[in-house]
């Protein structure tokens, strides 16, 4: 790990200047995946800028939203009351992801801005777009059983990238058409979370639409009605404490066993959260069975393109959908 | 007979107490002054030469002692001197450190850097530049299966066990009833400790070497330093008393430990080493890649009539890695014609070595995969199939067994799991919405005896002291050898302690094989008796003892006294034993070995394994949600930490079966999932119940104590266990590991 300055800024003001006068500087919350990456020598900040002494941590209750700081912890939103209670598939994704361990180091920030779990990113001997843009992609013709199937390149894929995005959290945040609050030097602004992260396109290096000096303060969770029938489907290598392979967030509103409103959104099969709109659309005004979730579910496939080792995901996606939709509505 | 509670005593493990308060000191933990730290520079291609070496930036860190590699190496004596020109080397060499320019496999060791703190060294290794003249690597074991041969070393000796073996007609198979024959891919797995290795190495003098090494065995490796490093065998000290889990990875010298002596010897300070979990999977071995075929073939009524099994095993270019993959179909089971070919395939890869069940696990898991295959293809339930078939004599050697009671390990697990509640069509068992399956497998390992000393020393506050350079990986050898000292003495075992993982104590062998506790307990047990005896010859000179006739068959040792068996109250203390004779101590040593038994019956542990699965029918998830198992392996010595091994074991198999994998890119032949996110062991969750019985009977003929091993079988046959209940729940056949989602949708 090469040697780096340690600041603990107290104000807001004082975080942003020191990223933003120093290319080389980095904000850390918890460190979760920041510290991983710095000892596996992916990234080499000069100037580490400890923000947790800045007062981001509420997690509160205003108009027409829930807010929630960005650096509140990803156990304390877990079991947060207004976040049961309110939006109960958030705390399903946060508690489906990591162990009990990093959940209590990990933040809320941190989390929407993890890094992939791409192999081919973590070791420096491999070529990656991703890490050092030009190298290739050492997934494409490598191991991709766990790479994406949606929103790929249509430009030269070797320039780009097939990482998948790794949070869990932050598909029940595109489910629930969140949005990020954020401050740079420019001020303040707020993204719609399916504007946040990017596609790989030409520079997959780029995860996410945010100026390097730019700190996430939020998200903001608008009022919704999906507070029973909910499901996080997480499908991994095994029960816990491992990346999802194929992630459903999926969030239904009923009235008289039909579909009033609907909400899905995958993980684990694209460069971000993939958002399902048209079998959203489906779904609503169908009467609860299975049969509307298969065809709800077949509405998600027609863009998907797999590689040499992860063609299971095109069968296992729409039955992940099928089984996170009974499950959000209790059909067994 | 067989136990379902833990019946008492089984005393509590004698260094619990330390382990889970951190106070037990592991091999990085000692504070010796003047400490530096080492980290290496490992190849980042996997066959070719270095052709340069820069420095210079790795140099100029602040607080870098050294830069060590081929070219400025202190050398290693006991190496030849490198030939001109230079030459890979041959078959049978064990890799040799900072030698010269060669390149065998991606993760090698090719220098190491030596710094005042481990920071600085990290830093100081990223910044080392090696530049390589890559040739072309073969590590793909499918692309290259053609190249796989009879090893060497089995050319060369025609007694070998790994020689082709015909048992009847090898054409047999032709005319069976029913034929079956598959094709079984294991893939590399690595031992994966939680404590990673790790090595202190200490230059006392100029030929005075002390390491804290986490090794399995600390008499090998101090006949390993010694010969590397030409220095008599008393002047290398290894210290390895606590082992934070090892699985095999720690049976030999790894490249790693000769790096940190050399990086000693370099700059004249204790140097520290600990490998980062990346090397934990590219510079320490593996359990080998092995293909096997299976063809097999049985009576309609459920005899078994032939076996051919065909085992090619990976290994590295400059070393042969042998194992028992084929063996155990020679005696697993009565089938008169079994014919088996083992072959290896020498690869750019690191050498693979033993893991938990060595050879065994692999071989077993597809033996008892095709069993049950026939099972199925027979219509005959898979245990009926296999007591049908069961092999009341070896029908490899034609001798009895020492003992067998694989019967009623049959008939206690089928009992305890409730395996007459299984239908037998797969797909045919639901509970929740999820798919139910039931599977089973047997399990064997060989029974090993090494000769063993164990020192006996009664001391005159009637405590006791018992040593011997035998090791604890986790098993808990200190609390099984505590306890059977305490039995023969008749000392509490709070009054008894056992010194273990030094190697200037009594010669004893590493702990692998299942051998610890039939060897180093065989010892144990005859010290404990030569002390008895001598205490018992000491008391009958006392005036008046009421032990002066008694022989030793009549007395009784309880409670720190000995006394007639048939008069108690007669009782003198080992305590005034020593006083009356004015003595500080009394001790002996003695050494137990196996004798001729060996030669009159077939010794193995077996067992078996019963396991449910649940498996989700749209998103085929698996997951096992109840286990049984049932060893047979002679007298239980502790229950406590026997029931833990086995559970140790199953935990293994389920990673075996489900998640574990070294998945390389052979485009690199670099391994791609180096970190515990990648490289999946189960976690809590995996695990469900776990229920185990012993059949607690003394195997008469193995040894003093009639004990057997049980680590290796406890996870042998796991896997194959799982792979059936996941076909019974899906009826999908798996017979590539690991079992995940992507194989079953």
């Amino acid at each position: 790990m090469k040697p780096f300055q340690y600041i603990r800024p107290t104000r807001l003001k004082d975080a942003i200047e020191a990223v933003a006068s120093n290319p080389n500087a980095r904000y850390i919350a918890g460190g979760t995946n920041l510290i991983d990456l710095m000892k596996r020598g992916i990234v080499s900040p000069e100037k580490l800028v400890d923000i947790n002494g800045l007062p981001l941590k509420k997690i509160e209750k205003k108009t027409g939203f829930l807010r929630i700081g960005a650096l509140a912890l990803n156990s304390e939103v877990a079991q947060h009351r207004l976040v049961l209670e309110n939006h109960p598939l958030l705390a399903q994704a946060l508690n489906a992801g990591a162990s009990g361990q990093l959940r209590n180091m990990a933040t809320v920030g941190g989390n929407i801005l993890q890094r992939t779990r791409c192999p081919y990113f973590y070791d420096p001997v491999f070529p990656c777009n991703k890490r050092k843009p030009g190298t290739g992609c050492g997934a494409l013709e490598g191991i991709n059983r766990t790479h994406a199937i949606f929103g790929l390149s249509e430009n030269d894929p070797a320039q780009s990238c097939i990482a998948v995005h790794p949070s869990d959290f932050c598909v029940a945040l595109s489910a629930l058409d969140a949005t990020v609050l954020v401050v740079g030097t420019k001020g303040e602004r707020r993204i719609a979370f399916g504007d946040f992260h990017r596609l790989p396109g030409n520079s997959p290096d780029l995860d996410a639409n945010l100026e390097k000096d730019e700190l996430i303060l939020a998200v903001e969770i608008p009022d919704a009605v999906f507070t029973k029938h909910v499901h996080y489907l997480k499908i991994r290598d095994r029960a816990s404490y491992a990346f999802a392979l194929v992630s459903v967030a999926a969030a239904l509103d009923l009235e008289n066993n039909r579909i009033k409103a609907a909400r899905l959104a995958l993980g684990g099969v694209a460069h971000k959260p993939w958002r399902l709109f048209e079998a959203e659309k489906a779904l609503v005004g169908q009467p609860v069975s299975e049969t509307t979730f298969q065809k709800a579910a077949e509405l998600a496939m027609p863009s998907a393109k797999a590689f040499a080792h992860n063609a299971y995901k095109l069968k296992l996606v729409p039955n992940a959908i099928v089984q996170a939709l009974k499950s959000a509505a209790a059909l067994v | 007979m067989f136990n379902a509670k833990l019946p008492e005593p089984s005393l509590d493990r004698v260094d619990g107490r330390l382990k889970v308060t951190g106070t037990a000191t592991y091999s990085a933990e000692y504070p010796l002054e003047n400490l530096a730290h080492a980290v290496l520079v490992t190849s980042t291609i996997a066959k070719g030469r270095i052709t340069g070496l820069d420095f210079k930036l790795a140099e100029s860190v602040p607080g870098v002692l050294a830069v060590i590699s081929h070219l400025n190496s202190p050398g290693v004596p006991g190496y030849p001197p490198v030939k001109q020109p230079a030459e890979r080397a041959p078959i049978g060499t064990a890799l040799r450190v900072f030698y010269d320019d060669f390149v065998y496999f991606s993760g090698q060791p090719v220098a190491v850097v030596v710094a005042q703190t481990l920071e600085q060294a990290r830093h100081a290794a990223s910044l080392a530049q090696v530049n390589y003249q890559t040739e072309k690597h073969q590590t793909d074991f499918e692309a290259n299966v053609s190249k796989a041969a009879v090893a060497l070393s089995v050319q060369r000796n025609k007694t070998s066990p790994f020689q082709d073996y015909d048992r009847g007609n090898p054409d047999a198979i032709k005319t069976a009833d029913v034929k079956l024959e598959s094709t079984y891919v294991f893939p590399t797995q690595h031992h994966q400790p939680l404590e990673p290795h790790a090595i202190i190495a200490v230059w006392e003098t100029d030929d005075k070497l002390t390491i804290y090494d986490k090794n399995q065995g600390v008499k090998s490796a101090q006949g390993n330093l010694a010969s590397a490093f030409k220095l008599p065998r008393e002047n290398v000290q290894v210290n390895s008393p606590f082992i934070g889990g090892a699985f095999g990875s720690g049976i030999r010298v790894w490249p790693h430990t000769i790096a940190a002596v050399l990086a000693a010897k370099k700059v004249k300070r204790p140097v520290k080493l600990v490998l980062g979990r990346e090397l934990m999977q590219m510079s320490v071995g593996s359990r080998p890649f092995t293909v096997q075929k299976i063809a097999i073939g049985a009576s309609s009524d459920g005899k078994l009539t032939a076996i051919t099994h065909e085992g090619i095993g990976q290994t590295s270019t400059y070393e042969e890695h042998l194992e028992r993959t084929i063996l155990a179909t020679r005696a697993m089971y009565a089938c008169p014609n079994v014919s088996t070919r083992y072959r290896l395939l020498n690869l750019d890869v690191n050498t693979p070595t033993w893991m938990r069940g060595p050879g065994d696990a692999t071989g077993m898991f597809a033996l008892e995969s095709a069993l049950d295959e026939m099972a199925h293809e027979l219509k005959i339930d898979p245990l009926e199939f296999r007591i049908r078939n069961h092999a009341d004599t070896d029908p490899e050697r034609n001798l009895p067994w020492s003992a067998k009671t694989l019967k009623e390990c049959y008939r206690t697990g089928a009992e305890r799991f409730g395996w007459d509640k299984r239908t037998s069509e797969p797909r045919s068992m639901q509970a929740n919405g999820l798919l139910v399956g039931y599977g089973m497998a047997s399990s064997l390992y060989g029974f090993h005896r090494h000769p063993s000393k164990a020192k006996a020393v009664m001391r005159t506050d009637g405590s006791v002291v018992m040593q011997s350079a035998t090791m604890d990986i986790g098993p808990g050898t200190g609390t099984a050898m505590t306890q059977i000292a305490a039995k023969m003495l008749g000392v509490s075992p709070n009054k008894i302690r056992f010194d273990l993982g030094d190697s200037s104590l009594p010669d004893a062998p590493g702990q692998n094989g299942s051998a610890t506790i039939t060897s180093v307990g065989s010892a144990v047990h005859v010290a404990c008796e030569a002390l008895k005896k001598k205490l018992l010859t000491l008391a009958a000179a006392m005036p008046n003892s009421p032990l002066a006739n008694s022989r030793f068959e009549d007395i009784t040792a309880k409670t720190g006294r000995i006394f007639p068996t048939a008069n108690p109250s007669a009782s003198i203390s080992y305590a005034d034993i020593l006083k009356y004779h004015q003595l500080p101590q009394v001790e002996v040593t003695e050494e137990s070995k196996p004798g001729p038994e060996r030669d009159q019956y077939s010794m193995y542990s077996f067992g078996c394994h019963f396991v449910e699965v649940q498996v989700n029918p749209l998103t085929d998830e698996v997951r096992v949600s109840r286990v049984v198992t049932c060893a047979d392996v002679g007298k239980i010595i502790n229950y406590k930490t026997a029931r833990s091994q086995s559970i140790g074991g199953i935990v293994g198999g389920i990673g075996m079966a489900l998640m574990e994998e070294s998945v390389m890119d052979h485009r690199f032949g670099r391994y791609i999932n180096t970190d515990f996110a990648g490289y999946h062991i189960p976690v809590h969750a995996d695990i469900p119940q776990i229920e185990v019985y012993y059949v607690d009977q003394p195997d008469v003929y193995v040894n003093p104590i009639g004990s057997k091993g049980l680590g290796e079988i406890a996870i042998v046959g796991v896997a194959a266990a799982v792979a059936n209940a996941v076909f019974h729940a899906t009826g999908k056949r798996v017979r590539q590991l690991p079992i995940t989602v992507d194989k079953l949708v």
